[in-house]
């Protein structure tokens, strides 16, 4: 478009050479430098945990202990999630956790039924006539679903005799229903505070139908015994603990990669401009929801993944998961590794999480006050959440941006003078930068 | 020459009150022209209908040689058939850069994927660089876009539209908040769009629009007064009453 022929700004650089270098193109960890410390870190935990671990001879660290640092991964890896899908598409989604138990079922099935398959057929051995596939079903049915008064295998189960159907629900089913539950919301421009209602009463519905012993994954009981691994009744625990430990870091440091390359781009620009201002990306063109419905969808998925890992190292899944609180601490974990940068997340989850369970596990010692004890297994809650309201309050960063200060980088004081005349321009210590 | 936006007997009332009232306007694919009106005449209704914000409740929009409906279409989608809208305040992404909003509105395909496989071509970056040349942005192209002053803000944002390629561009008060120079800038900027799209102007700012020197229209209580030159317009005796005559 021939625009050169117009007068160039007044008082502006006019012929000056361009800074062409904000348009250089860099390379992906030029770009990320947290890429690389974060892949160099995991890999010393992984390297350091297997080399102390008792599947190993030092033996220096419990299986337990391993067990705990390989579900924390997990949690981490939802935190990414969260992180990608509130931090950067500003939806403040309060239900991601329903995804990842949703994950945690889905692998539970497989590894329930299968289990439950070796156990009956062990104990058919000893009839003198072969049993029949039928007796079998009918055998590992009632032992699955003896304890909520059934014995009929729920048509929900009908793939749980494959681990390769199973796997593919892990991903299918929180998919689809990210996706119908997105498109809904999305499509009727639902937003803001609305949206985190909604996404509460999403898995608060679902936590309560799962809870029904007809809901055909047995009530309240949940799925159990998920550590024991299907074929694998040889292996001690300890190998087994850390397998999933190392599986669990290779899915972090995965996803960790994938997402710092999806949001460095033009993906991640058109993410922080819907969260900014939503209304202006529509005037460029771009179709608004269904950027969210992916984002939605993606990390949902992503959430789904992460209770797959989780669940066969926790053992147990019961809809408890499900509960609305959950997804709240996903968000709360986010906000106080600070949101809108992925290592934030990580920190968050990985600190707060270990953190709660050292506190709930009762190895905390009891503060006498005195006229009374402060036992941290009923105060860990009360702490949390003075932490949350005062991160949100004095560190709207969280710890990331400790990073920032230890970096010598600023953070925008928006109390301090505006340098422009509109609301929300940057400030003077910000543009100093 | 057949229209490239065609209006026709669009009404739109907000809770009985007509904001647009049986309004008519067709502008020609390369063209220059004025809005004015008094507060309330219902510029920016008419500019929200267009850009698909507010669904008028009887009325046709249609577009193009094939005559499509802007009716049906979504506001990204209006954005994609080649509309595009500067807003009366500067909105532009603070917590980018200048490089990085610029980029954003660069005409691309819009879609996720698209978005997530993108990668800024030589051409792109010279496009980028081009435009930021002509508004002066060039050295400033690595700060934030929060940063700028407000007048490079109304800048940037019309390099945003440029970059954009819009068939037709709706600007809301573009000369708000500009030095004397800057406004003579623009004028420049706006006729010279105008000899490849279509462009139109709302403005309160009478000198302005003379600087402008196209065809104007009108407005008032959500319909059309008069439309013709500037001239022709301000001897018009209704046109007097409602909104000359005040000052």
């Amino acid at each position: 478009m021939p625009v050169s022929s117009v007068p160039k700004y007044p008082g502006g650089p006019g012929a000056a050479p361009p800074a062409a270098s904000a348009l250089a193109r860099r390379g992906f960890l030029a770009r990320n430098p947290s890429v690389l410390w974060f892949l160099g870190l995991l890999a010393a935990l992984c390297l350091t945990i297997t080399a102390l671990s008792p599947a190993l001879d030092l033996d220096m660290v419990s299986t337990s202990f391993i067990k705990t640092l390989g579900k924390t991964l997990c949690l981490c890896l939802a935190a990414l999630a969260m992180d990608v899908v509130w931090g950067y598409a500003g939806i403040l989604s309060l239900g991601h956790m329903a995804f990842f138990a949703l994950g945690g079922y889905m692998i539970g099935q497989w590894l329930m039924y299968a289990r439950t398959e070796e156990i009956v057929l062990a104990a058919l051995a000893s009839d003198p006539i072969p049993p029949t596939a039928a007796e079998i079903a009918q055998g590992v049915a009632s032992q699955i679903f003896g304890v909520v008064g059934s014995s009929e295998m729920p048509l929900i189960w009908t793939f749980a005799d494959s681990l390769p159907l199973q796997l593919a629900l892990v991903v299918l089913v929180p998919g689809t229903l990210a996706l119908v539950f997105g498109w809904l919301a999305f499509r009727s421009r639902v937003t803001g505070v609305y949206l985190s209602i909604l996404t509460q009463a999403m898995t608060l519905a679902l936590s309560l139908f799962l809870f029904q012993n007809d809901s055909g994954l047995r009530g309240n009981n949940g799925l159990s015994g998920l550590q024991n691994l299907p074929g694998l009744s040889a292996t001690g625990q300890d190998a087994v603990s850390l397998a999933f430990f190392l599986v669990s870091a290779a899915a972090l440091g995965l996803t960790y990669l994938l997402l710092a390359w999806a949001i460095s781009g033009k993906f991640g620009s058109v993410l922080r401009a819907i969260r900014d201002d939503e209304a202006r990306v529509r005037f460029l063109g771009y179709p608004v929801e269904g950027y969210k419905l992916f984002v939605f969808t993606g990390t949902a998925i992503l959430c789904g993944l992460a209770g797959a890992l989780y669940y066969p190292q926790a053992g147990i899944i019961n809809p408890a998961e499900l509960a609305p609180i959950a997804s709240i601490y996903l968000a709360v974990w986010v906000a106080i590794g600070g949101r809108g940068r992925l290592y934030g997340a990580v920190i968050g989850a990985a600190v707060v999480s270990l953190l709660s369970s050292w506190f709930t596990g009762g190895r905390a010692p009891s503060l006498p006050l005195g006229f009374a004890s402060l036992d941290w297994v009923d105060w860990w809650l009360v702490l949390l959440g003075l932490c949350f309201v005062a991160v949100t309050l004095f560190a709207p960063k969280g710890i990331g941006g400790l990073f920032d200060r230890w970096q010598g980088r600023r953070s925008p004081d928006r109390k301090g003078a505006p340098l422009g005349p509109d609301d929300g321009a940057l400030q003077e210590r910000e543009a100093s930068e | 020459m057949s229209a490239l936006l065609e209006v026709s007997g669009v009404s739109v009332s907000f809770d009985g009150f007509r904001a647009i009232n049986n309004l008519s306007f067709s502008i020609g694919p390369a063209e220059l022209r004025a809005v004015i009106g008094p507060n309330g005449a219902g510029k920016t209704t008419f500019m929200d209908i267009v850009t698909g914000k507010t669904r008028p409740d009887e009325g046709s929009v249609t577009w193009g040689e094939r005559s499509i409906s802007l009716l049906k279409l979504s506001e990204a989608a209006i954005a994609r058939v080649g509309v595009g809208r500067k807003f009366q305040r500067p909105t532009v992404f603070e917590d980018q850069t200048v490089a990085e909003n610029l980029v954003l509105a660069l005409k691309s395909k819009r879609g996720p994927v698209a978005a997530l496989l993108y990668a800024l071509s030589a051409q792109g970056r010279d496009r980028v660089l081009e435009l930021a040349q002509e508004v002066g942005l060039a050295d400033h192209l690595p700060r934030k876009a929060g940063e700028l002053s407000h007048g490079q803000k109304q800048w940037l944002e019309i390099a945003m539209l440029l970059a954009q390629e819009p068939r037709l561009l709706l600007v809301d008060e573009p000369a708000a908040g500009m030095t004397l120079a800057e406004r003579e800038h623009t004028t420049a900027m706006l006729v010279e769009m105008a000899r490849t799209r279509a462009v139109v102007v709302v403005e309160h700012d009478m000198d302005f629009v003379r600087r402008l020197n196209c065809k104007v229209t009108v407005l008032h209580e959500g319909s059309v007064l008069a439309e013709g030159t500037l001239d022709h317009v301000t001897r018009d005796p209704a046109v007097i009453e409602v909104y000359l005559g005040r000052g």
